[in-house]
This record gives structure tokens, sequence and C-alpha cells, in this order.
């Protein structure tokens, strides 16, 4: 690739977050038409990758890097295969329509330019995601898409509903993005190779050592989360507070795929074993199984889609777990086939519920009238998700039939499952698009019309698509499917599809065809029977409890949990903590010399002068003075003069710094402390019973003896004077300074005093707060004194 | 305490402090001194001064609010932090800028600067506590 490419694709990825950037401004402007200039970037993202196609399907792979913290091998690292195009093009291509879709859905909302700018920093997360190569680069662009879709299913931010199915998405797929990282770092010390693209060349390093097992459930733990599988499906259905335009683009055709995009990724590493041939299968298709079945019972047009996506996850997942070829064909398509029909779905529940004011599929009907180009497009993407011909869906559903009745085990509890899940989708794809537009009117909020253009370019597109890409099956099958199989795979392989199929009779696939859409005719005819059926047995004693509340009862008992901890650990009693942390540091000074038995000799006096000997006496005077002291401000002054006087021995041995520095710092915590005193009210005499004080006596005890028996053993260890010559040498020849202190302060040891300086200055922030919070607030007067003297 | 004497001598005795804490900061790089202890200097003045005249007057005469002063002196050291950047060296590493003027040697560093937000950090935030403190008193 060339320079100018890599740049190009760099700057492609980048692209999004510019334009998160100057969304607002130009939403101020230009109001919703801004989605017009806006929907240009993905479209030219879009226009960008598709150069890739035809070099990715010979076979080539690119990566596109720029070094970021080389020292710890994080880089901005990009990995194009086939995997990474076709997502690529389904982000970029699906989002152009996202964003015009937003422009007239969100039309005159306050926080439109918001909306959008949460939107293309979710799209530039997305991008990174699928194209992620180093591990670390992955990883944060993982955790990014959880954080933007927690924005964003949080943007109605004044429903608590939203605000509690954002919190609850960003736990789940936060926590998943944790479990990732250990599988990540997990696989980084046993392979030693950052980059997906390293890992790819060796892919047997991971499946053959002992860290196979845990490895395979961190990154299921992360790739389950993400991609909502049962029992962790639960997240997806709540998020459907956000606006549609979210639903549509990130939980329905992209985000949500981003753990079946780390499932696909990691195939050829982990894929093929025994374990992953269980474990995938048995999930993904309970998954399938229990999203379709919900999806029955809801009558919210969203929630039914939604349901139905997790179901579509299960089902991709399931056909990931068998590792055989033919199902992993079957899922490269429905993975485009459903971004495609369930993001031009949502759209069109979206307008209906913008058009006529509700999306409840039992107040909806004969809108066919009112909103043709709407109804239209519902048809062509619903036939799509049916698996009826000529869709990419039909071809679809035909591969994964193939894959599922050949696979190498269970193919026939697979094979079922996959026709009982592809039944109740064609219930469910017939009841979103026929029910709300056929049968006799129905009078709804709104006075349902037809949308504007925005609303239903984005259907019309990708339904369209859906139909176009099946006509085209052999540029489909060599240029798009064909790449994507050969990066799970992990070989080069051909796919050659057909719209027709090759033969009639004994063609097992087609005959599931016919079986599920009978099926799913037949169950659509009594939809309103199955509907009470399955809300009837949900209903049932045992079915009252669910994954979802489940996560409200974990959250409710960490919160009790910590709320016990804090009264155990903050009791709120100054004694208490002091009492803590000075017998804490006792034991930690004591302890070692008790347990090596090396305590310290008694070092020899040396000879001191008459004034030394002064000094000493003074600060032993200090001591006794705080003893008997009778009242607190007594024993606070008589504390500072035992500082001054250790302040004093510091200059006598030539330590002025130091000796300074004491001297100033004993001066003000004895001013602040005998204000802390008036503040407080304490009572001028301390009023404790006299085994309180000998308890508090015996700690200061052993603290005071545990650190002066730890500085004699350590000033009788042999002086090391590495940093004391390394200073004295360097401090005028590099740092242009003879005080070695200060020299050490502000350059050598600069990026320690920054910190300091940091905490002083929070320090000083937190106590303030403290001393305001005790401020009683007298009524008639202004709250903050402080702002009326500054106004002086 | 506060008598006539303290009232009348603290404002000097202050400003007195607060100069030589200047001069405590500034010799710092090469005698004994520097930010830390400039700035405790000068905190204690501006203690004394609020004890003798009000916490009002202390906050009249020093303008800014003591955090602002604090937040500003951090930014001020972390900028200083940063022109090695774009000489390629490693972050913090010390530039020098030294030149005549008016036949006098000036020599301007970042580590001056650094020094002088560590100055501003420790005086804003022990006199915002002090003076906090000071004030349930006076009122």
């Amino acid at each position: 690739m060339t320079q100018v490419a890599i740049d190009t694709t760099l700057l492609a990825i980048l692209a999004p977050f510019l334009a998160a950037a100057i969304a607002p401004i130009l939403t101020r402007y230009l109001k919703h038409n801004a989605a017009w200039l806006l929907a240009l970037v993905p479209a030219w993202i879009f226009w960008h990758f598709t150069g890739f196609i035809a070099p990715v399907s010979e076979g080539q792979s690119f990566i596109a890097a720029r070094s970021w913290a080389p020292i710890y091998r994080v880089d901005f690292s990009f990995y194009i295969d086939g995997l990474a195009t076709v997502f690529a093009l389904l982000i970029s291509g699906i989002g152009t329509f996202i964003i015009l879709y937003a422009g007239g859905y969100m039309k005159g909302h306050a926080q439109q330019g918001r909306f959008f700018s949460f939107l293309f920093l979710f799209m530039g997360a997305m991008l990174g995601l699928v194209l992620g190569n180093n591990l670390f680069t992955l990883f944060i662009f993982w955790e990014l898409t959880s954080i933007t879709s927690f924005l964003l299913i949080g943007f109605n931010h004044l429903k608590a509903k939203s605000r509690r199915a954002a919190i609850q998405a960003l736990v789940v797929t936060g926590g998943g993005g944790l479990i990732l990282l250990a599988g990540f770092v997990m696989i980084i010390s046993v392979t030693g190779e950052v980059s997906m693209s390293e890992l790819l060349k060796s892919p047997d390093v991971i499946r053959n050592s002992g860290y196979f097992v845990p490895i395979f459930f961190l990154i299921l733990g992360g790739a389950f989360t993400k991609s909502a599988q049962f029992p962790f499906h639960f997240w997806l259905p709540n998020a459907m507070e956000a606006p549609t335009p979210v639903s549509a683009f990130l939980h329905s055709a992209t985000m949500v795929k981003a753990g079946v995009y780390l499932l696909m990724r990691m195939h050829p590493m982990l894929g093929g074993t025994d374990l992953w041939m269980t474990v995938l299968p048995v999930f993904g298709g309970a998954t399938l199984l229990v999203g379709t079945i919900l999806a029955v019972r809801q009558t919210d047009l969203k929630l039914m889609l939604a349901y139905t996506t997790v179901a579509s996850l299960g089902l991709l997942v399931m056909l990931i777990g068998t590792s055989y070829e033919r199902a992993l064909e079957g899922a490269v398509l429905y993975l485009i086939a459903h971004s495609l029909f369930k993001g031009a779905l949502f759209m069109v529940a979206g307008t209906v519920d913008h058009e006529a004011g509700t999306r409840d599929v039992t107040k909806l009907g004969g809108l066919r009238g009112v909103m043709p180009l709407t109804f239209l497009f519902a048809c062509l993407a619903a036939l799509s998700m049916s698996g009826l011909p000529p869709f990419i869906g039909f071809i679809a559903k035909e591969v994964l039939y193939y894959g599922t009745s050949g696979a190498p085990s269970a193919a026939a509890l697979l094979t079922v499952t996959a026709v009982v899940g592809n039944a109740l989708m064609l219930v469910i794809a017939a009841a979103v698009a026929l029910k709300p537009f056929l049968g006799p009117k129905v009078e709804t909020p709104k006075a349902a019309h037809e949308g504007p253009a925005m609303l239903w370019a984005g259907p019309a597109f990708l339904s369209i698509t859906g139909l176009v890409l099946a006509f085209t099956t052999h540029w489909t099958g060599a240029q798009l499917i064909g790449p994507m199989l050969s990066s799970l795979t992990g070989t080069p392989t051909e796919v050659e599809l057909h719209l027709v199929p090759p033969y009639f009779i004994g063609n097992v696939a087609l005959m599931l065809s016919i079986a599920t859409v009978a099926l799913g005719v037949v169950l659509f005819w009594q939809l309103d029977r199955l509907r009470a059926l399955v809300a009837g047995i949900l209903a049932g004693p045992l079915m009252n409890w669910g994954p979802d509340k489940g996560f409200d009862q974990v959250i409710a008992a960490i919160v009790s949990f910590a709320a016990v901890a804090t009264r155990f650990l903050q009791n709120g009693k100054m004694q208490t903590y002091m009492a803590l942390t000075f017998v804490v540091t006792a034991i930690a000074v004591l302890l070692p010399g008790y347990l090596s038995n090396g305590w310290p000799a008694m070092p020899k006096m040396p000879h001191y002068h008459f004034y030394e000997w002064g000094i000493f006496l003074i600060a032993i005077m200090g001591l006794g003075a705080v003893l008997i002291a009778k009242t607190r401000l007594t024993a606070i002054v008589s504390l500072g003069i035992q500082g001054f006087a250790v302040a004093i021995i510091f200059m006598l041995f030539g330590a002025p710094d130091l000796a300074f520095t004491q001297l100033m710092v004993e001066t003000l915590s004895v001013v602040i402390l005998a204000l802390v005193m008036t503040r407080l009210k304490l009572t001028p005499r301390d009023h404790r019973s006299g085994g309180a004080a000998l308890v508090t006596g015996v700690i200061a005890v052993a603290v005071g003896l545990g650190l002066a028996l730890t500085i004699i053993a350590i000033t009788q260890q042999p002086f090391d004077r590495t940093l004391s010559d390394f200073f004295t040498e360097y401090s005028r020849s590099i740092a242009h300074g003879r005080n070695i202190v200060n020299v050490i302060l502000v350059d050598f040891r600069g990026i320690d005093t920054l910190g300091e300086i940091a905490v002083v200055t929070l320090a000083g922030l937190c106590v303030l707060a403290l001393i305001r919070v005790r401020t009683p607030r007298p009524k008639d007067a202004d709250p903050a004194p402080l702002k009326n003297e500054e106004a002086a | 305490m506060r008598t006539v004497i303290f009232r009348t001598v603290a404002p000097y005795l202050a400003a007195l402090m607060v100069l030589f804490s200047i001069f405590v900061l500034l010799r710092g790089h090469n005698e004994p001194g520097g930010g830390f202890i400039g700035g405790l200097i000068a905190a204690s003045a501006l203690a004394i001064f609020g004890i003798a005249c009000g916490v009002a007057s202390v906050r009249r005469a020093i303008v800014f609010h003591p955090m602002s002063i604090a937040g500003f002196g951090l930014l001020l050291g972390a900028v200083s932090a940063l022109p090695s950047l774009f000489k390629k060296q490693p972050f913090m590493t010390s530039q020098w800028l030294e030149f005549k003027f008016f036949d006098v040697d000036v020599a301007l560093s970042t580590p001056l600067f650094f020094d002088i937000g560590v100055y501003l950090v420790v005086v804003g935030a022990i006199s915002s506590i002090a003076l906090a403190l000071e004030e349930r008193e006076s009122d």
C-alpha cells in the first residue's frame, strides 16, 4: 500500500471524530439540513473502502499504522482484510443513511447537533474496532463503542427508563470489555504478539498452549456481552429507549455485531476445538430461540425487532460455533443480509412512530394509502428477513441450511433450531411490515402521512441493496463473501452463490426453506393466539424472574454492600481514623524488626557542643509541655516548640532548606490547628478518661519507638553515594543551579513535584469543600459571603 | 489578638513577608529557598494579615480567590513542562534563555516558571484553607 493510501485510510478512521467536532456548529446554522452535508463524511469513507474490495478479493491484506507508545508496543495499527472491509463498508454505508435519517427524525430537537456528534463518535469507534490490528487499539475502540452507546441510549436523559437502560448497557458491555482485556493480556503473554495480523500468521499457538481454556472463556465473555447472547441479552431490548436512528445503527446493524466480529476474527485461532464447537452452538441456539419467542410476545414494533436482533445474533454465534465451512459461509451472508434488512426495518418502525405517533402494532393499521413508499420498502426488507427469494436473505438462509444440515455434529438439532428460529422471524417480519399498513384504517395519535425523503432514503437504499446483492450473486460471492470467509477460515476460500437453486430434487436446503415458510405462515395466521400463549407461559410462576431483574438485584446488592462497607470503614469518628492509621503504622515499622530479630544496636553517642545539647533540651521540654498541658491550645503551641527545635537542629547540621521549610510548616500548622480548634468549638480541655489516654499513649510510644528504630537501622547501613554524587556533579552543569535541593525539586525530579502540587491543590479544594459543608447557612444571609466580599 | 499595635503593624509586616517570599522564591535555584518555602512564607503573611485585619481585607488585597491562584499555579507548572516537547526532547526537559538586559545577566528558564507555579499553588491552597477557617471566627 502506498504512503498516500495509508494516510488516507488513517484519515478515514479519524474522519468521523472530526465530523463529531464540527457537527454541533453546522447544526446550529443549518438546522436539520446539516445532515445532508454531514452524510458526505461516511459516504466518502464508504467510497474509500470500496477501493479495497478488488485487491482484498485477490487475497491481499493491508496494514496502516502509526506508532503511538512504541515502548509498550501500543500502536495505532489497522488491518484490512476481507472481514474488516465488509464491516467497514457496512458501518460507513449504513452510517451515511443513518445520519440522513437522524436529520429527519430528530428535526427540530434542541440537541440535534449533540446527537449527530455522538453518532459520529460511535461511527469512528466502530470503524476503529473492526479495523483494529493492535490488540490495545482494538480494546480502546471496543470500550469507546460501549461509552458512545451509553451516551446514545441515555440521550433522552430526563427519562428514568433511558438512564437505567444506558447504565445497564454500559455495565454489561463495559464489564465484558474488561473481561476481554484480560483475555487480550493473556494472549499477549502466551504468544508474545500484540497484533492480530501477527497472531493470524501462527494461529495454532493459542490452541496448543496450556492457557487455551481461560483465553477462550475470556474472549467469549467480551463477545457474548457485546452481542447480547443469552443470558446477557437483556440489555439490548432495554436499549430501545434510544432514539430510533440509534436502534437502527448501533443496536441492530453494527455495534451488537462487534462480538460476532470478534468471534469471526478469532475463529482461526480459537475455532475448530471441541470447546468452541460445544459452547458456541449451545449459547447461540439458546439465544436464537429465546429471542424469537420473546419477540412474538411484544406488540411494540421496536421491541419486536430488538428481540429478533437478539435471535439473529444467536443464529450467527451458533453458525460460527460449528466451525464448518458451509455454515461459516451462511453466517457471513446472513450477517450482511441482517444488517441491511434490520437497519431498514428499524428505520421503517421509526418512521411509522414519527408520523403516526405510536409504534404499538395493535394500534396501527391501514397506513398503506398514506405511507406508500415506507410500506414498499418495509415489504422489501421484510421479504429479505423472511428469507424469501429473490433477496439476499433467501441466499443466506439457503446456505445456512446447507451448513447446519451438513454440520459434523448435532446437525439435526442445529437444523431444527434454525428452522424454528427462522419461521418465528418470518412471523415477526410479516407482523412489522404488514400489520401497520394493511387492514382497515385505524385512528392514530397523529394524522399519518408519508415522511420526508430523509426518512425513507435509508430504508430505500438498504432494502434495494438487499435485492441488488442477490441479483449480482457472482460478484457478491467472489468479491464480498469469499474474502470475508477466507478471513474466518484462515485459508483462501472460493464462494459461488446461486439465486436460483442449482437443483431442485433432493435439495435439503430448499426443502427446509419451504418448511420454514409454511410453518411461518401458519404461525403468522395464528399470531394473536401465539402471542397470548407465550404471554401466558411467561406469566407463569417461575417466569417472573429474569436476568433483567437480576441485574437490578445485583446493582442493589453492590450499593448496599458499599453502604455497609462505608459505615464500617468511615464511621465518622476522627479518633477511630487516627488510631487505626497509627496502629497500622506502628505495626508496619515494628513487625519487620520483630520478625527478623534485627533490632539495631544503639549507635555510639557522637560528641555534641553545648548549644546542640541545649536545642535537644528545648525539644524535650516542648514534648513534656504537650503532655502536661492543661488546655488544648497550650498543647498545640508546645508541639510548635518541639517543631522549631527540630528545625534548628536541621540548620545546625547543614540542611538550611529543610530547616527553613520545617520552620514555616510548624508556624502554619500551629496557626491552622488553633483556627481549627476555635472552628470546631472544642472544649478547651481534654476530657477523656485515663484509660483512653493510656491507649493513645501506648500507640504514640509504639509509633515513635518504631520510627526511631527504623531510622537507626537505616543510618547504620553503608551509605550509597551514587545519587548524592550524581546530583552534586550535575546540578551546576546540567541544571544551572547551585542549590541541589531546589534543582532536584524543580528539574531532576520535576514530575514528582508536578504531581505533588496537583495533590496540594486538590487537598486544598477538598478541605475548602469540607469547611463549607460544615457551615450552617443562615436563611437571611447570602449562602456564600465570599462572593459579596470579592465584589466589594 | 486584635490589639491596636498588631493591627497597625500587620499590613506592613505582611507586605514585607510577601516581598521576602518572592526574594526567597527567586534566589531558590542557587541559595536556600525556592517555590515551596516562598509559598509557605507568603501564606503565613496572608494568615497574619487575616488574623489582624479580618478576612475581608485579605480577600480584597489579593483580588483573586486563593483557589484560583492555586489553580493558576498548577496550570503554570504544567505548561512550563511543555516547551521541551516542541524540541522533541522528553517532557519537562529544562529550557534556558540567557540574555543581557541593561548590562545585567538575565536567565529565564522553564524551571523558574515551574517554581513560580509551585509557589502559587502553595500560597493559594494554604491561604484558602486558613482564610476559610478564619472566616468563621469573624462572623
